[in-house]
């Protein structure tokens, strides 16, 4: 409370910012961040689209299978999987009043998004060694440009959930349903960020 | 007595509109003394800089567009000097430096640098700030009762990627090479082996696209959750309904620019060939890139963006021409029912249009059939609002008030505009016509004396709201007329230009051409002359908007002016004071009980019903206008 009395003043109330709106059904947040995923979607859409007209048009395509671990991404499609259940469990958890089980979902969300990164690193490095680089095919081109910009998507992930985790679970203190409405969102965030995943997955490594 | 409705407060019964004065007046005792002892937890920079205040906001938006429309001008004044004297020396050019214009001579490449960087500054950092983030994030909570948008914090950071990125565009002119110069279009594989300042404007753009998101997001969120009780859609003013489709707009289209962005900067620094084809030669040397890629995969990511872009430019001016119409001819619009459902329609179509600026790049004729039907449906939609806000003029009593002058001047200027586009949708009439001034002119007469004029209506119209003080109508007037006839003497001889087949981007306005010579000699010295003359329009505006703008900072508000000055419906008007309360708006959030444009409704002693107006009026006694009731009404 303490933290929130100084600024308390400045901070407009704003209606629905917690409760849904009877209406609509939805509070503000949840809406907000629907809406971005449906800019997010456009984004990969374009992405996806650019690459199915970069590979018609190509008179020979790199198979992914090829050059790429297969294994490794298959194992990081799981890890992202678990992740998103993970990041359920921690939401139910906060709705049940329990902030400790709440918290190690969380955390065990995190690790498996930092699993998921080392193991991409490794990847990467391998390409690296290879001399396969971005520059190198069209294929390599696309390749490196959506599972990075998928990579900055899972980092941007991390670092809300370390928020969370972290200085903003102080809400929790006087406002646990705010708390539980952030998580949701950001869990809605999460599962779209495996969702991109699982198209990445078999479009880049097995087809 | 007619019916007032009374309510509690504490223990005791009062009229609600009494109690609604004495609790207004303790609202304003108590703000009086808190900004006496406790007001300052707001420092400064809380308030004016990194403010969450939507109005502030969107007055950050306002004047900083603003000052990148001056600027984009500028840019186009320097072009139009050089296109109507070719080749000659100017003082002005020597501010471009030795390297652009040594001697006062314009070199063809900075001709370029200006070009692109013109319909840059004008589209993404001018009109769309100032039509979206200026007069949307104002008016719209107001309009639909919210005390702010739904996330406050965002908004601010919204405006906070915004100004990174006009700076970050400013900024490019000074990379080596000089700024972007492959158009406002940037088409690969020009822009992917141009100089440095490309890759800055790349940058940019990542930045305003953020910021748009950010904003179109909020708008969304806003106008669907805080909405008043009792506003429902159909009662929203135009204004909301067209804020929100292109809020739609901004949100869906703006994604693949961003994609598109990404690519093009993949390309330029990490020597990815997304966008160059195999084989290339550039100055005598073939390109080492793996090649591959597709210089047309820009064009389309580019254009399903920038096509939406085009409604997202007109949507607002729109918005705002009708409020202005509404209430100018004290009449409610005519058709607002199909004018609402033509927008949301033209929200949709724009997403299946894009490829009419494609036609010529051998796409086939199959697709460009497609996209040729798709572009003539859009067209019916605008017809339509175009139309209704024509026949809203029928038998009103207009007031020709400054903002009335401009409102009325877009409908037959955009007219224009959209008339002039059906040549440009039909692909056979479009191989003659493509990237000639014919084009340059059908745009621009439909963003400049179109959205702009409207724009120009929307400050004359709102500035009383933000300022308390209404904007001089004589020097309006001067502004108004003078820019109205500079304005169609540079925009109409394009159409002859271009019907003769002068290209666009032509360094010397199409005199090395044996077919453009004559009629560029013949137009461009007037053309440019009108464009200094629309040059000389805008210091009566600057000195109107600055001594008011001023003087309402100083506190000195107009006596008299009331809350309502010009009589209005809507709720940013009728519901609350000018300028409205910093925290919140509303001292108490209304309630809608009514549509946005009831103008004299038969049987009302006043000519206008406010939206949150919660009883009928009572008829007039013995018919006719009481005027100091009417007044009354207005200083509420």
């Amino acid at each position: 409370m303490d933290a929130h009395a100084s600024v308390g003043h400045a901070e407009l109330e704003i209606p629905y910012n917690v409760h849904p709106r009877p209406d609509t059904g939805v509070y503000n947040a949840k809406l907000g961040i629907w809406l971005f995923l449906a800019s997010e979607v456009m984004l990969f859409g374009a992405l996806f689209s650019s690459l199915i007209l970069l590979r018609t048009g190509a008179d020979s395509w790199p198979r992914g299978y090829d050059m790429l671990n297969v294994p490794l991404a298959t194992f990081n499609t799981f890890i992202l999987i678990l992740s998103s259940v993970t990041v359920v469990m921690a939401w139910s958890h906060l709705r049940l009043g329990n902030l400790l089980k709440g918290r190690i979902y969380i955390s065990v969300t995190i690790l498996c998004a930092l699993i998921f990164l080392v193991n991409k690193g490794f990847e990467y490095s391998h390409e690296f060694r290879e001399g396969r680089f971005p520059k190198t095919n069209n294929f390599l081109a696309i390749y490196f440009t959506m599972t990075g910009l998928h990579g900055l998507h899972i980092l941007g992930g991390v670092i809300v959930f370390l928020y969370f985790l972290g200085p903003g679970a102080k809400m929790w203190a006087h406002d646990p349903e705010r708390y539980t409405n952030r998580i949701e969102v950001v869990g809605l965030y999460w599962h779209f960020v495996d969702l991109v995943w699982i198209f990445l997955f078999p479009i880049l490594y097995l087809m | 007595m007619g019916l007032r409705r009374q309510i509690r407060v504490g223990s005791q019964w009062m009229y609600a509109d009494e109690a609604h004065r004495a609790l207004r007046e303790a609202l304003r005792v108590m703000d009086d003394e808190h900004g006496e002892h406790g007001g300052h937890h707001q420092s400064w920079i809380r308030r004016y800089v990194f403010s969450t205040d939507h109005k502030w906001i969107g007055i950050q938006y306002g004047f900083t567009a603003l000052c990148f429309l001056l600027l984009g001008f500028c840019l186009m004044i320097l072009m139009r000097l050089q296109l109507g004297w070719p080749g000659q020396p100017f003082g002005v050019m020597k501010l471009l430096g030795a390297t652009r214009a040594p001697g006062g001579i314009l070199l063809p490449e900075a001709y370029n640098q200006l070009g692109a960087m013109h319909g840059t500054i004008m589209i993404f950092l001018g009109i769309v700030p100032l039509a979206v983030g200026a007069f949307g994030n104002y008016l719209v909570p107001l309009q639909i009762g919210a005390p702010d948008m739904a996330f406050p914090k965002l908004n601010m950071a919204s405006y906070w990627c915004y100004l990174p990125g006009g700076l970050i565009m400013l900024a490019s002119f000074l990379a080596p090479g000089g700024t972007a110069q492959s158009g406002w279009t940037s088409y690969p594989p020009l822009s992917v082996i141009a100089s440095q300042g490309q890759t800055w404007w790349l940058i940019g753009m990542v930045f305003l696209i953020t910021s748009s998101l950010l904003g179109s997001v909020n708008f969304i969120v806003t106008i669907v959750q805080l909405r008043a009780k009792g506003l429902s859609y159909m009662r929203f003013p135009f204004f909301v309904h067209a804020q929100f489709v292109t809020s739609f707009l901004l949100l869906l289209a703006f994604p693949p620019l961003e994609a598109a962005a990404v690519l093009q900067l993949m390309d330029r620094v990490a020597g990815t060939s997304f966008f160059l084809p195999s084989g290339l030669v550039v100055s005598g040397q073939v390109l080492t890139n793996a090649g591959g890629g597709n210089p047309l995969l820009w064009q389309h990511l580019f254009w399903f963006l920038a096509h939406p872009e085009v409604y997202v430019l007109i949507l607002p001016a729109m918005g705002i021409v009708a409020e202005i119409i509404a209430n100018g001819t004290r009449k409610p619009l005519w058709g607002y029912k199909s004018m609402v459902f033509a927008t949301v329609f033209l929200g949709f179509m724009s997403f299946v249009v894009w490829a009419h600026h494609m036609f010529l790049t051998g796409m086939g004729t199959t697709i460009s059939a497609f996209f040729q039907t798709t572009t003539m449906i859009i067209s019916i939609p605008s017809v339509i609002i175009l139309s209704s806000l024509f026949i809203s003029l029928w038998g009103g009593s207009i007031r020709f008030t400054t903002p009335m002058l401009f409102a009325l001047a877009f409908l037959p200027m955009f007219g224009i505009g959209g008339l002039t586009g059906l040549p440009l949708g039909l692909a056979a009439a479009d191989i003659h016509l493509h990237d000639t001034y014919y084009v340059i002119g059908h745009f621009h007469y439909v963003v400049a004396p179109g959205t702009i004029f409207a724009m120009f209506a929307g400050i004359y119209y709102w500035f009383p709201k933000a300022t308390g003080r209404k904007l001089n109508e004589f020097w309006g007037r001067v502004h108004f007329w003078i820019s109205f006839v500079c304005i169609n003497g540079i925009f109409f001889p394009m159409f002859a230009q271009g019907l003769a087949g002068v290209s666009r981007r032509l360094y010397d306005g199409g005199m090395q051409y044996q077919h453009a010579k004559q009629i560029a000699a013949q137009t461009n010295p007037f053309m440019s002359i009108c464009a200094i003359g629309l040059l000389a329009a805008q210091v009566p505006f600057i000195f109107n908007f600055f001594y008011n703008a001023i003087a309402a900072a100083f506190g000195h508000r107009d006596e008299g002016l009331g809350s309502n000055p010009w009589g209005a419906t809507t709720m940013e008007w009728a519901a609350t004071t000018s300028p409205p309360l910093a925290h919140g708006n509303f001292e108490v959030l209304p309630v809608v009980y009514r549509g946005p444009y009831e103008y004299s409704v038969p049987g009302s002693e006043v000519d206008f019903i406010p939206q949150h107006q919660p009883t009928a009026i009572e008829p007039a006694p013995r018919g006719g206008l009481l005027p100091e009731k009417a007044v009354a009404m207005r200083e509420n």
